[in-house]
């Protein structure tokens, strides 16, 4: 049998598409709350603009509060990329399918393989229309900033990747009570990956902390972007850096937790 | 009972002195067998006898502590991808997407088990397992009866060598439970598959298997044809051999 397999692989992604074509609200969610947030940042910056303008900030400040709708729009794919891959892991859960497919020849990288291109398709759809509203509503063309798109959605889809992957294992290992991390974890890392202001803003010691995060690095790089019209590329290399580290950890804590469930013997019978 | 001519001496399952504690608790202490090609085995003991966890270690999803267990020659603990596409189970406790349909299930488990011609062999479950009716129904909406159909439907989907059953006419009716087990003597039959199954049903195990291994607080307490170990213990039945063993009255007797 052969070591990695394309066609286990794609017989994983219909099992997801069978499902996210099986329900039509299952995929108006995936463009419903990123819109929504979307909408709702979108006119915070057009009253910032507003008021800017009547305290004579002669439009430093407003171009400053243009930072905020890409940063939300950039937020919101990690954060949708992250789901995309957990939430494809805990349909298995949820369905008490673990054990099928674990006992089945499917290697647990193709599995991983199935998950992250399951990540990318949920992004795909819930955000690039998210984009189109934005440019329509608010005047904001996410993809007129060229390749730095790219190099902004490359990072924030591998720390997404390396987080789904963690998350996962925890779930494998500790069962649905480890749900909730899913979730809940991009959450608590938001305040220090410096989503909507400069890392100077925080704290000295903080900051050390937040340029641990490869997600700091990308809303550096638009606010450079946007504010001072600067692609800084050592930003992205270096975030590519630390993300290929997550990644690798993520891979190594996934393999490990999938190993204490066999050693606890959790595996059949999982779900909920 | 089924046909013993058909097994043959080749150890297809092979468990060596196979230890598993959780914790403090011994699920199954240092257990030794080896089963036949072709042969129909059942694990047979009361709640938390050790049955699902020597499964769930012949599967290779439980880690042993000690011991091994090889099936078709390999290590489960180290190297199971090697003959998962040769095998395959089903378990009351595991279940398949619900939102999908069953054709569908069978579709995604045909390839993951690398199944050449999808299309015909779904054909061929579907006919022999009565599965037509509702091949396009989301699982989600089957009975416990049809549920269980498909089940075994995925079970044989890749057609195994080796076949491992959990409890497979938990919560059937009679007749539905009578039907699977004529399907899985069929399916041995034609094969010349070995499967290994855990059941709770004494009728189903001496219909079924050439041999049972009867376990106790995680250890073989006996080993043995069916008609062997009721004429042993000088009972007229299997159930009566198990209460015997289950309530410390075998010692007794044998």
């Amino acid at each position: 049998m052969s070591g990695f397999s394309l066609r286990r692989i794609i017989a994983m992604l219909s099992r997801y598409l069978y499902v996210l074509r099986s329900s039509w609200p299952r995929i108006a969610e995936l463009v419903y709350w990123p819109a929504i947030q979307m909408f709702t940042w979108g006119f915070l910056q057009t009253y910032i603009n507003a008021q800017a303008n009547v305290a004579g900030f002669n439009g430093r400040f407003a171009v400053a509060a243009g930072t905020l709708i890409g940063a939300l729009l950039l937020w919101d794919s990690l954060f949708r990329a992250q789901l995309g891959f957990s939430l494809s892991f805990l349909e298995e859960m949820w369905s008490r399918n673990m054990a099928n497919i674990l006992m089945s020849p499917l290697r647990p990288l193709e599995f991983v393989a199935a998950l992250m291109t399951m990540s990318v398709i949920r992004l795909v759809i819930g955000i690039v229309p998210v984009t189109l509203l934005a440019f329509w509503f608010f005047g904001f063309n996410l993809w007129g900033l060229g390749f730095a798109v790219v190099a902004f959605f490359v990072n924030l889809v591998l720390t997404s990747w390396a987080i789904g992957l963690f998350v996962s294992g925890l779930v494998l290992r500790n069962g649905m009570g480890a749900e909730a991390i899913a979730w809940s974890i991009l959450f608590f890392v938001m305040p220090f990956a410096c989503v909507y202001y400069p890392v100077a803003t925080l704290p000295f010691w903080l900051q050390w902390v937040a340029w641990c995060l490869p997600p700091t690095y990308v809303f550096e790089g638009l606010r450079a972007l946007l504010v001072a019209h600067l692609f800084r590329g050592d930003l992205m290399v270096e975030a590519l850096a630390i993300n290929t580290a997550l990644l690798v950890a993520g891979a190594f804590a996934f393999l490990g937790l999938l190993d204490s469930a066999r050693r606890a013997g959790s595996l059949l019978q999982m779900g909920e | 009972m089924s046909d013993a001519g058909a097994a043959s001496s080749t150890v297809v399952i092979s468990a060596r002195a196979l230890h598993k504690a959780f914790k403090k608790v011994q699920a199954v202490d240092s257990i030794s067998f080896d089963i036949a090609a072709g042969s129909t085995t059942a694990l047979l003991g009361g709640n938390g006898a050790g049955k699902t966890t020597t499964i769930g270690m012949i599967m290779g999803l439980i880690l042993p502590t000690s011991g091994s267990v090889r099936v078709l020659g390999v290590d489960m603990a180290r190297e199971r991808h090697r003959v998962l596409a040769r095998m395959n189970f089903e378990s009351p406790y595991v279940d398949m997407p619900h939102r999908l349909t069953v054709r569908q299930n069978l579709k995604v488990f045909a390839g993951l088990y690398g199944v050449a011609d999808v299309a015909s062999r779904i054909a061929v479950l579907a006919e022999s397992l009565a599965l037509e009716e509702f091949l396009d129904r989301q699982a989600g909406k089957l009975s416990a009866g049809q549920k269980t159909r498909v089940a075994l439907a995925k079970a044989l989907i890749n057609e195994p060598e080796v076949l491992l059953l959990d409890e497979p006419t938990a919560s059937l009716d009679p007749d539905t439970a009578d039907w699977v087990r004529s399907r899985l003597e069929d399916y041995r039959r034609r094969r010349n598959a070995t499967i290994l199954l855990a059941s709770h049903n004494m009728a189903e195990v001496e219909r079924l298997c050439d041999r049972v291994i009867i376990l106790k607080a995680g250890r073989v307490v006996d080993d043995g044809a069916p008609h062997d170990l009721i004429a042993k213990y000088g009972r007229d039945n299997l159930e009566e051999v198990f209460l015997d063993i289950a309530r410390g009255r075998a010692a007794a007797l044998a």
